[in-house]
C-alpha cells in the first residue's frame, strides 16, 4: 500500500472512532434521561397511596384530578424527589471533584470525612439555634454545613502534604470521620431532648418531609454551582494528566485547586444540610459513569454523573421508601447497600489492571 | 546574537533551600542544549525552574528578553512543552486523547477540538512514528511507546521551546535514536530550542550544540561538546578514577583489569579489538602492542591494556619499541597473534613475531 493511503486509512480511522464515540455518549445519555423520567413518575405513583401512571401525568402536567392525590403529589412526593434528583446529582459530582482533585478514584466526600464534618458542624449550630431562637433557617443550615466541610477538607489538606499514600490518605479520611461522628454524639447527648428530636431525624439522612422552598434554595446553590464545574471542564482534563502537566499547559494550578475544594465543599455541605450525610454515592456513581462512557473527559462525565447521581439516589429513595412501608429507611442504609459493593468491585479491578 | 534562554545568577532548589547556585548560561534559538552529570545532581531541579514548576531562589530566567514571571501560565503554554519523567495514569484516555491535550492552549472555553487541532493531532503522531497507537489506551501501551506518545504532545503544543526531563530512559535502542533524530529534525528544520537532561553521555556529546555539566552546587562546566568531551572532565564530573571514556567516539568502557599483565597481544589495523574485549571479559590484563597511536586499536587498547607499547605514525619501528615488544615476550605466559599485517612501514613486526614464535608461548587468536 503506498504510504499515502495508509496515512489517509489512519485519519479515517480516527473520524471513525470519533463517531463511535459520539454515538455511545448519545446512547449513554439517552438510557439515562430515560431512566430518570421513569424513576420519577414511579416514585410519584408508588406510596402508601396508589396513584396510576395516568392520574399521575393528568396531576403533573394540569394539577387536576383528585384533590387529596393533586395535594400528595405536589406537597409531599415532587419536592421530595426534586431534592433526591438535585442533591443525588450534586454528591455525585463533589465525589467526581474531590477524585480529580486527590488523583485518587476513591476520593468522595463521605470516606474522606467531609459529609460527617458538615454534620458536626451543623448538629452544633441547630442546638444553639434551635434553644434561642426555636428554629433554624435553611440558609444557615449550609453555611454551617460549608463550614464543616471547609474545616475538614482542612484536616485532610494537611494530612496530604505529609502522606503521599493514597490509601493512608484514605484512612485518614475516615478518622477524620469518626472523631467528627464521636464530637456530634457527644454533643446530642448533651443537648435536650427537643432538640434532639431534630438533630436525630436530620442526622439519619432522609428525604422526608422536603419543602419547596428547600427544592427552590437546592437548586439555586447546586445549579450555580454546577454550571461553574461545568465551566471547568478544561482544566479539569488538563489536570487529569497530573499537576506539572496541567501547569504546562497554562492552568494556574493554585487557583484550580482552590476552586476544586471550594465547589466540592458547596455541593456535598449543601446535600449535608438538607438530607443529612449520605455514603458512597461519590464514588460509585462517577466510577459506573466513566466505565459506561468508556471515558473520563470531564465535559460528558459532568453531566452524565450529575443525572446518574439523580437517578441512583431517586431509586435507593423509593426504596428507602417502600421496602418496609410504612417504616423508612435511613438513605445511607440503601445506598450503602448497593455502593459500597461497586466501590469493593471497583478496587478489585484495578488491582487486576496493575497486574 | 540575543540570547533566546538566558539564565542570570540563577539559584534552584526546593522549599527554599539553593541545591545549585550561581548559573548564568545563553541559549540560542534552535539550539539542542543537554544537561548531565551524576544521578541526584539537579538536572530535574533546573528543568523544573525554567519550567515554573519550582520557585526560582535567586536570579532570574528569561525567555525573549522578558522575566519569565512577567508571563502568565497561558502565554507560557503556548510556546512551551514540556515532557517530564513523573509516571502518568491518566484513566481511560487513549493516546490519541493524550497527544490532543497538547492543543489545550489553542482551544476555546470548553477545550473541543477543531477539524483543524484534529489535524494537527495527526501529524504529531506521525512526527513520532505512533499513528497506529491512536485508539490504543494509554495505560497499555509500554513505555517507549509512552515516551513517543508524550513527545508527540509536545509536538502538538507547537512551541517554540521543549523541555525534555530525561526522554530517553526506558527506550530500546532504537527508539532512543529515532526521539533523539526526531528531536534534532525539529531543532534544525523548525527552530525549536531544545533543552533537556540526558543519562547517556554518548548520545549527549552526538546530539548536542552545547553540553551543559552538573556537578554538586555548581554547574561544573558550560560549552561545545568537543570542549566538555575530554577524558579528563568526564572523569571529573561523574567522580570516577579509572579510564573509562574515549572522547573520539563517545564511547563507554567497563574499567581495564588489575593486576600483572601475563599476555601480550600482538595486532594492527583494528584485528585487536575482539581479542582486547575478549581478555576484559576474563578479567585478564594485558599489553598490547606494537600500535601505530593512529590504529584503531590504539584507542581501545589505551582504555583497556594494563600498557601499550606504542610507536609514531608513518614511521618505522623504533629500537625502543622493539626492545619492549621483546621484554613483553619474555615477561608473558602467551603471546596472542590477533592478526599482524605486516608491510615496508612496519617490516620490524617480523623481528617481533620470530621472537615470539621462538619463544613457544605464541598462539594465533581464534584457534
Amino acid at each position: 500500500m503506498p504510504k499515502k493511503d495508509a496515512a489517509a486509512a489512519v485519519e479515517g480511522s480516527y473520524r471513525a472512532e470519533n463517531f463511535k464515540r459520539r454515538s455511545r455518549y448519545v446512547l449513554v445519555f439517552a438510557i439515562l434521561i430515560f431512566a430518570f423520567i421513569t424513576i420519577v413518575v414511579l416514585n410519584i405513583n408508588t406510596g402508601s397511596v396508589h396513584i396510576s401512571v395516568a392520574d399521575v401525568f393528568r396531576i403533573l402536567l394540569m394539577k387536576a384530578g383528585d384533590p387529596d392525590n393533586v395535594s400528595i403529589v405536589w406537597g409531599i412526593r415532587l419536592p421530595r424527589i426534586w431534592m433526591a434528583a438535585i442533591l443525588g446529582g450534586a454528591l455525585a459530582l463533589s465525589g467526581f471533584l474531590l477524585q480529580t482533585f486527590f488523583e485518587n478514584p476513591i476520593a468522595g466526600p463521605f470516606v474522606l470525612g467531609i459529609s460527617s464534618g458538615a454534620k458536626m458542624f451543623v448538629a452544633i449550630l441547630m442546638i444553639f439555634f434551635i434553644a434561642r431562637f426555636g428554629f433554624m433557617s435553611s440558609w444557615v443550615m449550609i453555611i454551617a454545613a460549608f463550614g464543616g466541610s471547609l474545616v475538614a477538607t482542612a484536616f485532610i489538606l494537611m494530612v496530604s502534604r505529609s502522606v503521599k499514600n493514597m490509601s493512608a490518605l484514605l484512612v485518614a479520611g475516615v478518622m477524620i470521620g469518626y472523631i467528627c461522628n464521636a464530637i456530634t454524639d457527644f454533643i446530642v447527648t448533651f443537648a435536650d431532648d427537643s432538640d434532639i428530636v431534630n438533630l436525630h431525624n436530620w442526622s439519619q439522612g432522609s428525604f422526608n418531609g422536603m419543602k419547596w422552598g428547600n427544592v427552590w434554595m437546592a437548586l439555586v446553590v447546586i445549579g450555580v454551582t454546577t454550571f461553574l464545574t461545568f465551566m471547568l471542564s478544561k482544566p479539569i482534563s488538563a489536570f487529569q494528566l497530573g499537576e506539572a502537566y496541567a501547569q504546562s499547559m497554562g492552568v494556574n494550578v493554585k487557583r484550580f485547586r482552590i476552586l476544586l475544594i471550594l465547589f466540592s465543599s458547596i455541593l456535598s455541605a449543601t446535600v449535608t444540610a438538607f438530607a443529612g450525610p449520605i455514603s458512597f454515592v461519590g464514588i460509585a456513581v462517577p466510577f459506573l459513569i466513566k466505565q459506561a462512557l468508556g471515558t473520563a473527559r470531564p465535559l460528558v462525565v459532568i453531566p452524565a454523573t450529575f443525572l446518574g447521581g439523580s437517578v441512583f439516589v431517586m431509586v435507593c429513595d423509593l426504596i428507602a421508601r417502600m421496602a418496609l412501608a410504612p417504616t423508612e429507611l435511613k438513605i445511607s442504609t440503601v445506598t450503602s447497600i448497593f455502593g459500597a459493593p461497586i466501590v469493593i468491585f471497583m478496587l478489585i479491578r484495578r488491582e487486576k489492571a496493575k497486574r | 546574537m540575543e540570547y533566546y534562554l538566558k539564565l542570570d545568577q540563577l539559584s534552584v532548589g526546593y522549599n527554599g533551600k539553593t541545591l545549585i547556585h550561581d548559573i548564568n548560561i545563553g541559549i540560542h534559538k534552535g539550539e539542542i542544549v543537554t544537561l548531565i552529570g551524576p544521578n541526584g545532581a539537579g538536572k530535574s531541579t533546573i528543568l523544573k525552574s525554567i519550567t515554573r514548576q519550582l520557585a526560582l531562589i535567586a536570579g532570574t530566567v528569561e525567555f525573549n528578553g522578558k522575566e519569565i514571571h512577567s508571563y502568565s501560565y497561558k502565554d507560557l503554554s503556548s510556546w512551551m512543552a514540556v515532557v517530564l519523567t513523573e509516571r502518568m495514569h491518566p484513566e481511560l484516555m487513549t493516546c490519541h486523547d493524550v497527544v490532543a491535550t497538547g492543543r489545550y492552549p489553542y482551544t476555546g472555553r470548553l477545550g473541543i477540538l477543531s477539524a483543524e487541532d484534529e489535524e494537527i493531532v495527526d501529524e504529531s503522531m506521525r512526527a513520532v512514528n505512533a499513528e497506529d497507537l491512536g485508539s490504543r489506551d494509554f495505560n497499555a501501551i509500554s513505555d517507549g511507546q509512552k515516551q513517543r506518545v508524550l513527545l508527540a504532545r509536545a509536538i502538538c503544543q507547537q512551541p517554540e521551546i521543549i523541555i525534555l526531563d530525561e526522554p530517553t530512559s526506558f527506550l530500546d535502542v532504537r527508539h532512543k535514536l529515532e526521539l533523539l533524530s526526531i528531536l534534532r529534525g525539529m531543532a534544525k528544520s523548525k527552530g525549536i530550542t531544545v533543552v533537556m537532561s540526558l543519562h547517556e553521555i554518548d548520545l549527549a556529546m552526538k546530539i548536542s550544540d552545547r553540553i551543559i555539566c552538573v556537578k554538586g552546587d555548581h554547574i561544573f562546566r558550560y560549552g561545545k561538546p568537543e570542549e566538555i568531551f575530554e577524558e579528563s572532565v568526564i572523569r571529573d564530573l561523574y567522580g570516577i578514577d579509572n579510564g573509562f571514556f574515549d572522547p573520539l567516539f563517545g564511547s563507554i568502557e567497563l574499567p581495564k583489569p588489575k593486576g600483572e599483565p601475563k599476555t601480550l597481544v600482538l595486532s594492527n589495523c583494528g584485528r585487536g579489538i575482539p581479542v582486547y574485549r575478549m581478555l576484559q571479559k576474563q578479567d585478564t590484563p594485558f599489553i598490547a602492542g606494537i600500535l601505530y597511536t593512529n590504529d584503531t586499536d590504539y584507542q581501545l587498547a589505551r582504555l583497556l591494556a594494563a600498557s601499550v607499547i606504542a610507536e609514531k605514525p608513518f614511521e618505522p619501528i623504533s629500537d625502543a619499541a622493539i626492545q619492549a615488544a621483546l621484554e613483553a615476550i619474555y615477561r608473558c605466559d602467551r603471546v596472542i597473534n590477533a592478526g599482524v599485517t605486516v608491510g615496508t612501514g612496519n617490516a620490524r613486526m617480523q623481528e617481533v613475531l620470530k621472537a615470539a614464535e621462538k619463544s613457544g608461548k605464541l598462539k594465533t587468536a581464534g584457534a
